[in-house]
C-alpha cells in the first residue's frame, strides 16, 4: 500500500511539473511534448486506481492522436509564441 | 500576475489530488444501496457480460453511446466542411519531410500488429478492458503511423465515409430491432451464451464492433483530412 501510495505521488509531481512547463514553454513543440507527457502520466494513474478502459482511451487519444494532431498544426503554423522567441532558430513557413 | 494565478489554481488542485489519493476512502460506501449493486448483478445474471463497464456504456446506457458517437461524427464532419474548399489537389501533403528509412520501415512492421491489437481489443470489449471506442482510436492510430511515413499511401475518403454511415446506420437499427422485440430501444434479444464466452453477451459485441468500425474510419477520415489540408 505504502509503495502505491509513493508511486502514485510521483507520478502527480511529473504530472504537475509537465502541466507548469507546458504552460511556461515558449517553443509550442515542447510544450505539446510535455502535453503528451501529461496524458502518458494520466495513463499510469489511470491503470494503477483500477480504471484500464479509460487508460486504454487516454493512452490512444491523449498520448498519439491529440499530440499528432497538435504536432501537424504546428507544421502548418508558427512553432513560436512570439515572434522575438525565435532566435536563429528555423523559420516558420512564411506563405 | 496571471502566471502566479495560474501556479496558485494549480498548486491548490495538486494539493487536493493529494489529499485525495493519499488517503483514499474507497471502501467506505461500499454497502450503500444504489443503482451500482443492481448493474453488478445484472450485468453477470441476465447480460452474461464479464466487464460490467461496457454492459453500462453498451446496454444500460446504451442510448448515451449513440449520443457520443453522434458527437463525434458531428465533429469530424464538421471539420471535414471547414477544410473541403482548401482540397483542390488530391494527392498533396502539408508535411513535406519524407520520412527516413527507419521510421518507414518501423511503421511497415508495426501497422498490421496495430490493426490486429485494435480489432482484439474491440472484438473482445465484453471480455477484456477496452471496447469500440478505444480499439477505434488504436487503429486510427495505426492509420495515421502508416499516412506520416508513406507519402504515396493513400486510403479512399469515399469507401471511409460509406463504413463509417453503415455502421452508425446498423447501430440505430439493432437499436430499433431491440424496440420491435423487447419493448426498449437497445433492448437485448439475442441469446445471451454463457458467461467469459466469446460468442456472449447478446446485443453488446455486436454493437461494440460497430462502434469500433465507426470511430476507427471517422478518426482516420479525419486525419487524412488534416494532413491533405493545403496550409
Amino acid at each position: 500500500m505504502t509503495y502505491l501510495v509513493l508511486i502514485i505521488g510521483f507520478l502527480l509531481l511529473v504530472l504537475i511539473g509537465a502541466a507548469i512547463y507546458a504552460v511556461y514553454q515558449r517553443d509550442l513543440l515542447y510544450a505539446v511534448i510535455a502535453t503528451g507527457i501529461i496524458s502518458l502520466v494520466l495513463t499510469a494513474l489511470f491503470y494503477i486506481l483500477q480504471a484500464p478502459d479509460v487508460a486504454l482511451t487516454e493512452a490512444a487519444i491523449g498520448v498519439a492522436l491529440t499530440t499528432i494532431i497538435f504536432i501537424i498544426t504546428i507544421k502548418n503554423t508558427v512553432r513560436f509564441e512570439d515572434e522575438s522567441d525565435k532566435n536563429n532558430q528555423q523559420k516558420p513557413k512564411t506563405e | 500576475m496571471k502566471k502566479t494565478i495560474v501556479i496558485l489554481l494549480l498548486a491548490a488542485f495538486g494539493y487536493f489530488l493529494a489529499i485525495t489519493f493519499l488517503d483514499p476512502d474507497f471502501e467506505k460506501d461500499r454497502n450503500r444501496n444504489g443503482v451500482k449493486n443492481v448493474y453488478l448483478e445484472k450485468t453477470v445474471s441476465e447480460l452474461k457480460t464479464a466487464n460490467t463497464v461496457t454492459a453500462i456504456v453498451v446496454n444500460f446506457r446504451g442510448f448515451d453511446t449513440l449520443g457520443e458517437v453522434t458527437v463525434l461524427f458531428l465533429a469530424a464532419s464538421a471539420l471535414g466542411s471547414i477544410l473541403f474548399k482548401k482540397r483542390h489537389h488530391v494527392g498533396e501533403r502539408s508535411i513535406t519531410l519524407p520520412a527516413s528509412s527507419i521510421v518507414s520501415t518501423g511503421a511497415k512492421l508495426l501497422f498490421p500488429a496495430i490493426i490486429l491489437l485494435g480489432v482484439y481489443v474491440f472484438v473482445h470489449g465484453h471480455l477484456t478492458p477496452g471496447g469500440g471506442f478505444q480499439g477505434g482510436t488504436i487503429i486510427a492510430t495505426g492509420f495515421l503511423l502508416m499516412l506520416i511515413s508513406y507519402r504515396n499511401f493513400s486510403i479512399s475518403h469515399n469507401i471511409l465515409s460509406v463504413i463509417e454511415s453503415l455502421a452508425g446506420i446498423l447501430f440505430v437499427v439493432i437499436g430499433l430491432m431491440g424496440f420491435i422485440n423487447g419493448g426498449t430501444f437497445l433492448q437485448n434479444f439475442m441469446p445471451t451464451g454463457t458467461l467469459n464466452n466469446l460468442f456472449s453477451g447478446g446485443i453488446i459485441p455486436i454493437i461494440y464492433i460497430l462502434v469500433g468500425f465507426k470511430v476507427a474510419t471517422e478518426l482516420t477520415g479525419l486525419i487524412y483530412t488534416i494532413l491533405h489540408e493545403k496550409g
